[in-house]
């Protein structure tokens, strides 16, 4: 025994004292964690951010943005939108080349654009795409039929990735295509390993066209699921960075570790909702009084405050509220009791009614938290509260899909551009039995729809902006959902990486100019 | 003799293998959710057509009774069909886990069986003594603690108030470059905590076991011989009684191998053990049909395959069932 102790002991401190890594001021690794699993690394037929991390670091993209919403150049170093709003010019820098070392031409973004308008899950991204011409090599001409202000934001890394054409385009259905497993692409990074559910190995691009990058050598991505061990894996240095962490009190432990960094810049465009919706199907919620009614019965505010530790915000509409299209002045409902037990009596429900709440299977201060605090709410005014819990996402999402439900909390992301995650929830050609995040609410607004559709083709900005504050106040007083708060992503890095990204996409965005620090 | 028996075992093995994998097709589909969601949903929602299409694509939308035929000849050319989830043969997934597995639970059934054993026989050579009412009382609690949560304890105390092991994984991310000996003594590091959570139970129940079976043995008319003739303590209690009593416990060993594979699913899951047992965990609730069905089909080889091993050993040590059917 003792010595087994003994021996067990000194490989233990052997191991751990090489682990201590020195500081790099250019090359070494990056350790991120992540508690999700992607399904494949091709981020073209396939959203989510499990994918868009390592997508995002193998596939360039014609375009990237920084953190005021503007375009830059990435693949594409410049391009034009002519005055009609028809036709989309980019020009594509000539030394770009995949990691297989043939080279970049508008022939791979014209594939790759139609093959995403194709299999993406976001059809509104590339619906408006007619054709590509691709006059020569470095010029891609996108014919559309209508005018998409969307577009370039679609051309983002994280949704636009460019896939070598030589590779993917063999006749296989892409969907399942074994290469989406060991992509080629042309970004800062390439695939070295990729062990489903447990770890993806990046190695630094030493091709790549942007000269001087990427700085770090070595990026991996660690998958560890349970959040508890990924917190301490990060308090001993396991892992340098965690993205996409949205629980408080994770939030409120690593900020306390002084060789971490916390941030919550970084995911303007993701725009994640945490969102109650109504059955409008359902004979008890097909009456807006009743809607409104429950949005008064509720307190945001003890929500983001109380069971959220202070660190989510509200979210008082269908656009995140950092997105330059929100309107502030749509009715926020602010916590009126009274007003709650009128409304439910102008409503013919004086007496009270059952209702049930479904919930996403997920984070329980985001969900179960808020269900069961809506149930003791929602008793103030005389709504008796089932919270159903769903033992995984299957069941969740056979309820909500199959519109078997009355209530139910969800968490969607507006993804950027209200066309891309915006328009699915409201439109009522979307309102699709069995089909999970379309319009399960079955609301259905022609005049909703009218502003909707004009806005997906409203070249000027500010018209457009105008279209969907209207579309706001809307649907802010049908409420067809009721919004609760923007999930609290923040990034916790070791302190002593430089250049971590706090654009609009967070870490869905490549990864090129992180470095170590000394 | 021996041949014939071990034919006849091996035969019986295989058709419980096939019982096994008709038993857990059914069992699978009973559960409610539809794989054609969970791939549309994880896709980032999805249109009628694409739901459809995945369904074509995975034979989902045959008759159940097609997909179980389809399934057992497929299982019976050697093929396991590909993960619904990962799009990647489950024989591969399951090549990359298999190893973690088996290290684990044998590390395990290893740590169990000695310590167990050793903890048994010192406590017999005094029941009444102090030591014997630690292992009783020991055996107790580590039999009715639940696995998971010894290793979220052991998690707590030895990765994060006194961080000497690492809290999850077999293999530290930044060493993977390293020399071979240091990877080895990085795996052994992370080893440590899961293989000690996931033998605690066992060791108790070894420890027990070899605690009544030695005051048996120790009872009998040849140890007192021996003690007459003057032969030391240690050589009584390990040479002359404990091979008499290592009977039971190798039976128990043998059936014990199933429980600790299904103990390691959750120790995996506790310790991100990148094994088998959290592959089907993550799987099961994925709905991917064929990965779960694969990672059983696995492990109920391993059971037969151990309790095979059993039955032989069991032989080899007592005479007295050789010869017999």
């Amino acid at each position: 025994m003792k010595l087994m102790s003994r021996l067990f002991g000194a490989a233990a401190f052997a191991a751990l004292s090489s682990t201590a890594l020195p500081a790099f001021a250019d090359g070494g690794t990056l350790v991120i964690a992540s508690t999700q699993v992607p399904r494949h690394l091709n981020g073209a037929v396939q959203s989510g951010i499990a994918t868009a991390v390592p997508s995002t670091q193998i596939f360039a993209s014609p375009l990237r943005y920084d953190e005021n919403w503007e375009p830059q150049p990435y693949l594409a170093k410049s391009w034009d939108v002519s005055e009609d709003g028809l036709t989309v010019t980019l020009n594509l820098v000539d030394n770009a080349t995949f990691h297989d070392g043939e080279a970049v031409t508008s022939e791979d973004v014209a594939y790759s654009i139609m093959t995403t308008k194709a299999n993406h899950p976001f059809k509104s991204m590339f619906a408006p795409v007619e054709s590509i011409d691709t006059p020569d090599a470095q010029t891609v001409v996108i014919n559309l039929s209508s005018p998409h202000p969307a577009l370039l934001l679609a051309l983002s890394p994280a949704l636009a990735p460019v896939l070598p054409k030589h590779v993917f385009d063999d006749g296989q259905d892409i969907k399942s295509h074994p290469m989406n497993a060991t992509p080629v692409g042309s970004g800062p990074f390439m695939l070295e390993e990729f062990k489903p559910g447990e770890a993806i190995v990046l190695k630094k691009n030493p091709n790549f066209f942007l000269e001087g990058r990427p700085k770090l050598d070595e990026i991996i991505v660690r998958i560890i699921k349970d959040p508890s061990a990924l917190l301490i894996a990060m308090e001993n240095g396991e892992a340098d960075m965690y993205p996409f962490m949205a629980g408080s009190q994770e939030i409120r432990r690593l900020e306390k570790a002084d060789h971490l960094t916390v941030t919550a810049d970084g995911y303007a465009a993701v725009g994640p909702i945490n969102w109650l919706a109504f059955n409008t199907a359902s004979p008890k919620l097909s009456d807006v009084r009743v809607r409104q009614a429950i949005a008064y019965a509720v307190d945001r505010d003890f929500i983001t405050k109380a069971l959220h530790r202070g660190v989510s915000s509200p979210q008082r509409g269908p656009i995140i509220e950092g997105s330059p299209f929100f309107d502030a002045s749509i009715p926020a409902y602010d916590t009126d009791l009274d007003k709650a037990k009128a409304l439910m009596t102008e409503a013919g429900f004086a007496d009270g009614m059952e209702l049930t709440i479904d919930y996403i299977p997920g984070p329980k201060e985001q969900q179960q938290s808020i269900a069961e605090y809506m149930k003791s709410q929602l008793k103030k005014i005389g709504i008796d509260v089932t919270v159903r819990a769903a033992p995984d996402f299957p069941t969740w999402a056979g309820r909500v899909g199959g519109h078997d439900f009355e209530l139910s909390m969800d968490i969607v992301f507006n993804w950027g551009d209200p066309v891309i995650g915006v328009h699915r929830t409201y439109l009522s050609n979307n309102i699709r039995q069995g089909v999970i995040w379309s319009n399960t609410q079955q609301y259905a607004n022609d005049k909703v729809d009218s502003l909707l559709n004009a806005a997906a083709v409203e070249i000027d900005p500010e018209k457009r902006k105008a279209l969907y504050s209207e579309f706001q106040q809307i649907v802010a007083t049908d409420l067809p959902v009721y919004w609760i708060n923007a999930l609290p992503y923040h990034t916790a890095y070791d302190a002593k990486l430089q250049n971590v990204p706090t654009g609009i996409w967070g870490s869905m965005h490549p990864l090129d100019m992180v470095s170590w620090g000394e | 003799m021996t041949a014939s028996f071990l034919i006849r075992r091996i035969g019986y093995g295989l058709l419980l293998m096939l019982g096994v994998v008709v038993l857990n097709f059914l069992l699978i589909r009973l559960a409610p959710g539809d794989p054609a969601v969970v791939i549309a949903g994880e896709m980032g929602g999805a249109t009628e057509e694409m739901l459809e299409s995945i369904r074509e694509e995975y034979g989902l939308n045959k008759p159940l009774v097609v997909q179980l035929g389809i399934y057992v000849g497929n299982v019976l050319t050697g093929n396991l069909g590909d993960s619904f989830f990962f799009n990647q043969p489950v024989a591969t997934l399951i090549a990359q886990r298999i190893l973690p597995t088996i290290l684990l639970v044998v590390t395990a059934q290893v740590l169990s069986i000695a310590i167990g054993v050793f903890l048994g026989v010192i406590a017999a050579r005094k029941p009444n003594g102090v030591m014997s009412a630690f292992v009783s009382v020991f055996a107790t609690i580590g039999y009715a603690v639940p696995v998971f949560w010894t290793g979220i304890m052991l998690i707590i105390l030895f990765a994060s108030v006194l961080p000497i092991f690492p809290v999850e994984g077999m293999q530290s991310v930044k060493l993977r470059d390293a020399g071979v000996f240091v990877q080895i003594l990085d795996i052994l590091h992370h080893l440590i905590l899961p293989a000690f959570t996931l033998a605690i139970i066992y060791l108790a129940q070894y420890a027990r076991l070899s605690r009544a079976s030695m005051l048996e043995v120790l009872g009998s008319d040849y140890i007192r011989t021996a003690k007459a003739k003057g032969a030391s303590q240690r050589s009584i209690l390990f040479k002359h009684a404990l091979r008499n009593a290592a009977l039971p416990i190798l039976t128990v060993a043998g059936l014990q191998f199933g429980n600790l594979i299904s103990g390691a699913l959750l120790v995996e899951t506790v310790f991100n053990w990148p094994g088998m047992g959290r592959l089907a965990f993550d799987s099961i609730l994925r709905r991917d049909y064929p990965t779960i069905m694969g990672v059983l089909f696995f492990a109920s080889a391993m059971v037969v395959i151990a309790n095979i091993l059993t039955d032989m050993s069991y032989r080899l040590a007592d005479p007295r069932l050789r010869g017999k059917g």
